[in-house]
């Protein structure tokens, strides 16, 4: 049998990605040796640097502060075109003016995280200590460690109450944990499609994922990159078994359904045939042109190790317990990585401890990756959830006017025809 | 009769002006004071709620439709997607000052649980409901022959979520069986009035289109 193409080699360079996590297309943050970012497994990691973008503008009492967290293979590119791929950002439907997350409104940072390929010190960046990529060596992270880090940045910035943190997956895992280890830096938090812990079926498909890149001969031990290889096959094996949790039954029907790519019958062959292969191949391929098959390793590692509860005496309300952090906790019904089920656990905790909560489950038959896509259900709650958690913080009352029903959306469409 | 005895003169209901609010709306807004935390059960798109924020009370709310839940927080109001029967249960004693119930009892299935719930969970609870005793029902009833819809409840008994109807007067038994104490009670009309106070409680029962109570938890030993 002829050698079946499946995954194609990335376009992209490894020394461009390569220069990317040391020297990031992004404003970066260095933290000395004076500075170490304390993590969980015990390292202090100094130096180290956080790479981060921002829009809009610091208001003079530094209150319209938005903190994005991003998803696990996603990066800071949240409304400027990515410097590798140059694709446009990933959440300009949600970040841009006049759209929910309003940068004529609120100053957004995005900061890549800790464990990340993108700038901010990773597996992929050189370990000063001895001028190698790290690779293996870097020391395991967790979604705690990543928070630690963006307060460092916020330090930085000199921001000491963020308006909103807000993030989707392991952003929402990353907004869960702001408002339980730092709740008097929060005003408000929206955490969607999330939970407070990850389930032993996402362990699962993460360990699938890490033993698809490890099983392939060109990850060469996590040291690839001296050898000037990358486990391209492995990563997009495990991109394609993701990208199939991050959709659902109906959404694949509707978009391939058994339909044939470019033919009409079988080849009677193991070629992608079908729509939905050629469609998880080209997801498999385009990822490794942006994404360093280590760094996959450690942020779903983080994800794994995640569970709020169990840093509290196994007792969830005991981690918001009096927290006046205002919440809008966001579900989709057709998600079944992080189903309604695990954001009604949430909810039930933050009742527990009397938090101002709201929640709403979005009908949509689009999965776990509706969050990223355009919902103009979730971006009305999240426009209005800022809008009156804006007002109660008092942000510029003039700006914050009921602005809530559907001409704004219209509006939000045609600015993005433009 | 227990009703006589417990129902206390109602201050003044604000008249509305406005024609915004619901006449029953007010009547609940007025029985809670500024800076009450209130639970709305039931909310529906938050009507209610958003008329209690706005006399400064801090309002939170349960709604089962996925739809009223949605319309609630994109008016910025704090509720979250549940259901009276099986979420009360999540929420600890004594979380709120008052617990709404407005127009939901019927709803439920099984309201004696979810009274004894909303009394455990706020010091005090309000509730209103569609009075079955109200004339035009009795009437539809007997004469026509047929079960009663009225315009406030125009659903066919095969499509009503109103599953557990009950009479004025059924309600004060229950309160009276589960050790609930009246603090207030007031019947309104066909046109949300209250029917006066100096006329006999089965005056109530036959003109009153709903009833709404302010309850609190009853002594010990009762």
């Amino acid at each position: 049998m002829t050698d079946v193409p499946s995954i194609q080699s990335p376009a992209i360079h490894s020394e461009d990605r390569a220069q990317e996590a040391d020297h990031p297309a992004s404003l970066v943050a260095q933290f000395g040796a004076d500075q170490p970012l304390k993590l969980d497994c015990g390292v202090d990691l100094a130096p180290f640097q956080i790479a981060y973008q921002t829009y809009g503008q610091l208001n003079a009492d530094r209150s319209n502060a938005i903190l994005i967290c991003h998803a696990l293979t996603l990066d800071q590119h949240v409304a400027n075109s990515h410097p590798l791929t140059g694709k446009a950002g990933w959440w300009e439907i949600m970040v841009g003016p006049g759209r929910p997350l309003d940068t004529d409104r609120y100053f957004i940072i995005c900061s890549n995280v800790i464990g990340g390929c993108m700038g901010s010190t990773g597996p992929t960046s050189t370990n000063p200590a001895t001028g190698k990529v790290w690779g293996l060596d870097f020391p395991i992270v967790t979604i705690p460690d990543m928070v630690r880090a963006q307060t460092m940045l916020l330090d930085r910035l000199g921001i000491e109450t963020l308006f909103c943190v807000i993030g989707g997956s392991m952003g929402g895992m990353q907004v869960l944990q702001w408002t339980a280890a730092y709740p008097e830096r929060v005003f408000s938090a929206l955490p969607v499609a999330c939970s407070t812990r990850h389930s032993a079926q996402n362990i699962a498909f993460h360990e699938l994922g890490r033993q698809a890149v490890m099983a392939d001969p060109d990850w060469r031990g996590g040291r690839y990159f001296d050898q000037d290889t990358h486990p391209h096959r492995g990563l997009g094996v495990a991109r394609m078994a993701g990208h199939i949790t991050y959709l659902s039954d109906a959404a694949l029907h509707r978009k391939f359904g058994r339909r044939m790519q470019d033919r009409d019958l079988p080849t009677f062959s193991f070629d992608a045939d079908f729509q939905v292969e050629s469609y998880l191949r080209y997801q498999g391929s385009s990822f490794v042109e942006r994404f360093d098959a280590n760094s996959y390793l450690y942020l779903t590692r983080a994800m794994d190790y995640f569970d709020i509860a169990a840093d509290h005496n196994g007792v969830l309300a005991q981690a918001f317990r009096g927290i006046k952090t205002r919440f809008c906790v966001v579900s989709f019904t057709s998600d079944w990585l992080f189903p309604t089920s695990e954001s009604r656990a949430l909810v039930h905790a933050l009742n527990a401890s009397s938090a101002r909560v709201s929640f709403a489950e979005i009908e949509t038959d689009r999965g776990h990756d509706a969050f990223l896509l355009d919902v103009p259900e979730f971006f009305d709650i999240s426009r209005a959830f800022l809008q009156s958690a804006g007002k109660a913080r008092g942000l510029d009352s003039k700006a914050f006017s009921s602005e809530v029903d559907t001409g704004s959306r219209e509006e939000n469409a045609s600015k993005q025809k433009r | 009769m227990a009703l006589q005895e417990q129902a206390l003169p109602l201050g003044g209901i604000a008249p509305d002006r406005t024609g915004k609010y619901r006449s029953d709306h007010l009547l609940v807004a007025e029985m809670i004071g500024r800076g009450a935390r209130v639970l709305d059960v039931g909310c529906g798109d938050g009507e209610l709620l958003q008329l209690l924020e706005s006399r400064g009370i801090d309002g939170r709310g349960i709604e089962l439709s996925r739809e009223g839940v949605n319309r609630c927080v994109a008016k910025g109001l704090a509720v979250v997607q549940g259901d009276a029967d099986t979420d009360l249960v999540n929420y600890p004693d004594d979380a709120f000052d008052y617990v709404i119930l407005s127009q939901t009892l019927q709803a439920t299935r099984k309201p004696k649980a979810v009274l004894e719930n909303l009394l455990r969970i706020g010091r005090r609870a309000v509730v209103s409901f569609p009075n079955f005793g109200f004339w035009k029902m009795r009437l539809q009833l007997l004469v026509g022959g047929h079960m009663p819809r009225t315009e406030n409840l125009p659903a066919t008994w095969y499509d009503t979520p109103n599953i557990h109807f009950c009479t004025i007067k059924d309600f004060v038994q229950l309160c009276d069986e589960i050790n609930v104490k009246m603090e207030r009670a007031v019947a309104l009309d066909l046109y949300g009035r209250p029917v006066p106070l100096n006329l006999p409680w089965w005056v109530w029962n036959m003109f009153g289109e709903q009833g709404v109570f302010l309850l609190s938890r009853g002594g010990a030993g009762k």
